[in-house]
């Protein structure tokens, strides 16, 4: 039997990441995930989005696929920007951001992969898909 | 005022920003006017009550950073209290309690800071 999925297609607009976790609370509750899982997908979900539109151009739309397993919840980001290349992205650190000349943000990706289960990116010239996956914990 | 400011105070010489709604760009920006504003004032101590925040963004948060490392120039501190547990989370990946503090309680902050 086909799983569930719920898909929503954002504008590049402020603030509509806050949809998005709305969709994914519904989401949670309907797959019995604790409090803190649904908060930590929301929480994932708002940098993926928020990464999504700044690559985006202003006429794209962020499309956002919630897969429904059994024992997990796969959320798919799919944005339609430059795309980036993983391998240069530094893990951030505030000790070398305090005092020093560093920009103080760039911590989107980072609080991905602490707040979810397991994290993939694809991304090319024509955009970059985020693959999110938190399991269920019984 | 932001509507995302619901109160500002002043206790034993430390101000008290309480914070209502979504801590991004421009919640953080709200923030940090205050902050700076108090510090030209010579204020150097900040508690930020986040009860009613439940979400945050890293673009807020790093808006935090920036304020802690003004107030670093002065000596000053900052620190928060009434944070829901994924708040106190991010804060915590992003390293913001290595460099100020997460209370309780008003009391317990008021005390400690």
């Amino acid at each position: 039997m086909k799983k569930p999925t719920v898909e929503l297609r954002l504008p590049i607009i402020p603030n509509m990441e806050l949809i998005a976790t709305q969709t994914a609370e519904v989401i949670a509750r309907h797959m019995n995930l604790t409090e803190d899982q649904s908060a930590e997908i929301s929480m994932a979900l708002i940098e993926a989005c928020i990464n999504a539109f700044e690559h985006s151009k202003a006429d794209n739309n962020v499309f956002i696929n919630f897969l429904i397993e059994d024992d997990s919840l796969i959320i798919k980001v799919i944005d339609q920007g430059l795309g980036f290349d993983k391998t240069k992205v530094e893990i951030p650190k505030i000790e070398n951001k305090i005092g020093k000349d560093e920009r103080k943000r760039g911590w989107g990706l980072h609080l991905i992969q602490e707040l979810m289960d397991s994290v993939e990116f694809e991304s090319n010239s024509d955009g970059t898909t985020v693959t999110m996956k938190k399991n269920i914990k019984q | 005022m932001n509507t995302f400011i619901k109160s500002t105070k002043e206790a034993n010489q430390i101000v008290i920003i309480e914070t209502d709604g979504y801590l991004n760009n421009e919640g953080g920006e709200a923030i940090s006017a205050i902050c700076y504003e108090k510090m030209k004032l010579g204020q150097k101590k900040f508690l930020i009550n986040m009860a009613g925040t439940k979400v945050v963004n890293s673009i807020g948060v790093s808006i935090i950073i920036e304020i802690i490392e003004k107030l670093q120039e002065v000596t000053g501190k900052i620190g928060y209290y009434n944070l829901a547990p994924i708040v106190s989370k991010t804060f915590n990946i992003m390293g913001l309690t290595k460099y100020s503090t997460v209370f309780n309680s008003e009391e317990e902050a008021l005390s400690n800071l």
